[in-house]
């Protein structure tokens, strides 16, 4: 692939932030944000609506400034030209140039990010291609769908070979194909070593591409860390009836919580050691549960807590 | 490769500007008014007046009337079609978000503004330029009366067409694209009447409302600039005749002095910069 990451050396980390904080007015859109993101990296930014996301990315990119706080992307400060260059982005309210080509919109920016002039059709073929747009290169995108604009924007945020690569709510208008196919160009961005930053506000998303996530609401992270770590929950746990005593042979005191049965500290991956013991200690077991909070609760709970 | 985003972006605005249906219907309206104009120009020597034809002299004289009238109007349309082609060229964008994709290149808010800029300034020059050369030309054919000075008449249009062209831009930066084409072509309006108003005050030696056409002319040089086009167009014996037209818009007393031409590009340079600074200063 083509040029720009050419001969260039990953400096510091790809996103770095302390206490990022800004204002709108009155309301704080981010409250003092410390956020890191190592190189190569599919980071999900994951948060209800309103709760600093978009803010965050613009921040990075230079297209607004923070009222407080520092930050670097790729090892540059804020707002860094020559960072800029080697990032993609695709917006939250995206709109191109609705009276040129898609191929033209492309080649714009092509322009603007500086790419040698004699790969430029190349490259729009590619992106054109990677986002299933290869027959459409010739139409007008005023008479693109919604869901056809925001291809175009993936593949403007894809040409050039791009560093990292900065999606804003990226499905909000494709149907699920193109959620589909949006999951595979991240899993191939991974594959080539580019860090994605993946904003979004949809669970299912996340927790099928990224390898670490950050929770945040209210311009606050929550909680951050990898997706297992963040899912891993309370231990298995059994449904069951008719067993006696407070404890199981080999495994310990057992915490009771109704009709469910467990035991505090137990990984998961000793789920049938823990349903033998119940049955050997004489109890029946009705319902087993591995104890792995789905997202979507893990998310929940995050924000009744906060 | 320094400047190149510049040029990029002046040449996205340029061929955008070609594709605007107001772009097709000015420039179709300008040649149904060259033609009809210059129709009018070559009949002028075949009038009579007093069953005699007109002299020579007086068809020029005529004919020089006619053409500071036919340039008024130019210059009212350069005036509103700049301010109307610049008002949703950085307001549009920003509001759309077509900006966000853009100015997360590698391209900083001066190149993006300047290069607004100039891919509307060029095109505005041009047009300028073209028009008022056929015009003249189709006069000089038709009558034989030549402006004293056409090239300098041309500059100072053009100057004025770039005044609201800036002025409209700055606005632009933090107006929405309707409010800041308003409010320009407000202001337009206000300094020519201001103009008018400075002109019946020296006429009548009142230095208070001469005043007002004096502060307008510094305020914002569109209408200074378009009496500079005036003394360039009219033939040099109106300039010392025109106690006679007290107060016309179109005459001037005096020439254009140097100082204020300068002034005039400073003033627009200024803006400009001023424009760069709130582009640079707002969120995207
Ligand atoms: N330009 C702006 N002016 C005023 N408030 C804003 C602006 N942009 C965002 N906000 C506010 O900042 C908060 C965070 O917004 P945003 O970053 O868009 O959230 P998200 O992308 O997570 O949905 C919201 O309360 C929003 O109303
Ligand atoms: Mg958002």
């Amino acid at each position: 692939m083509a040029a720009a990451g050419g001969g260039w050396q990953p400096e510091g980390q790809a996103v770095l932030t302390r206490g990022l904080t800004k204002r709108y007015g009155s309301r704080l859109a981010l409250d003092g944000l410390d956020l890191e993101v190592g190189y190569g990296e599919v980071f999900g930014f994951l948060g209800p609506n309103g709760a600093g996301k978009t803010t965050f990315v613009k921040l990075l990119l230079g297209l607004g400034r923070p009222s407080a706080g520092t930050g670097q992307l790729l090892g540059r400060p804020l707002g860094d030209r020559s960072a800029r260059s080697k990032v993609g982005y695709l917006p939250e309210l995206f709109r191109y140039q609705g009276w040129l080509r898609a191929r033209e919109v492309l080649t714009l920016h092509c322009q603007l990010a500086g790419l040698p002039a004699a790969g430029f059709s190349d490259e729009v073929g590619r992106s054109l291609e990677l986002v299933g747009l290869a027959g459409r290169g010739d139409d007008l995108v005023a008479t693109f769908s919604k869901g056809m604009q925001q291809r175009l924007g993936l593949a403007v945020a894809l040409l050039g070979s791009p560093r990292l690569v900065a999606l804003d709510e990226p499905t909000s208008a494709l149907d699920p194909v193109g959620r589909h196919d949006v999951r595979e160009l991240i899993r191939r961005l991974r594959q080539e070593g580019v860090t994605v930053f993946l904003n979004s506000h949809l669970l299912s998303e996340v927790e099928l591409v990224c390898d670490r996530v950050a929770v945040v609401d209210r311009g606050r992270v929550l909680a951050q860390g990898a997706l297992a770590d963040l899912l891993s929950g309370e231990g298995p746990r059994a449904r069951c009836l008719d067993l006696p005593g407070d404890a199981l042979p080999g495994l310990g005191a057992v915490r009771r919580d109704g009709d469910w049965v467990s035991v505090p500290g137990l990984d998961s991956s000793r789920t049938p050691e823990l349903v033998a013991a119940i049955v050997a200690a004489g109890g029946r077991v009705y319902q087993v549960d591995e104890g792995r909070a789905s997202l979507e609760e893990r998310f929940l709970q995050l924000l009744e807590r906060a | 490769m320094r400047g190149r985003p510049l040029e990029v972006i002046a040449g996205l605005t340029a061929r955008e500007l070609l594709r605007r249906r107001l772009v097709h219907a000015l420039l179709l309206l300008t040649a149904l008014v060259l033609v009809l104009t210059g129709w009018g120009f070559s009949r002028i020597p075949h009038l009579h007046l007093g069953g005699e034809l007109l002299t020579p002299q007086l068809a020029r004289l005529a004919a020089a009337q006619l053409l500071l009238l036919v340039m008024f109007m130019f210059s009212f349309v350069v005036g509103l079609t700049a301010a109307f082609l610049a008002a949703p060229a950085v307001a549009g964008e920003l509001e759309s978000g077509i900006a966000l994709a853009v100015l997360a290149r590698p391209i900083s808010r001066a190149e993006f503004l300047v290069g607004r800029w100039l891919g509307l300034a060029l095109p505005l020059l041009a047009y300028v330029v073209l028009s008022a050369s056929v015009e003249f030309w189709l006069v000089a054919v038709g009558t034989g009366y030549a402006p004293p000075n056409p090239v300098g008449a041309e500059a100072a249009l053009a100057g004025q067409g770039l005044v609201l062209l800036t002025l409209t831009l700055a606005l632009s930066t933090r107006l929405s694209a309707m409010t800041s084409g308003v409010v320009a072509v407000v202001v337009f309006g206000a300094m020519w009447v201001a103009g008018v108003a400075g002109a019946f005050g020296s006429a009548f030696h009142n230095t208070a409302i001469s005043a007002v056409g004096t502060v307008s002319h510094l305020l914002v040089p569109s209408d200074g600039l378009w009496r500079a086009a005036v003394y360039e167009i009219q033939p040099k014996l109106f300039a010392s005749a025109s106690l006679s037209r007290v107060g016309s818009p179109f005459s001037a007393t005096s020439a254009p002095t140097p100082a204020y031409l300068v002034f005039a590009a400073a003033w627009v340079l200024l803006v400009l910069a001023v424009a760069v600074l709130s582009l640079d200063r707002r969120e995207v």
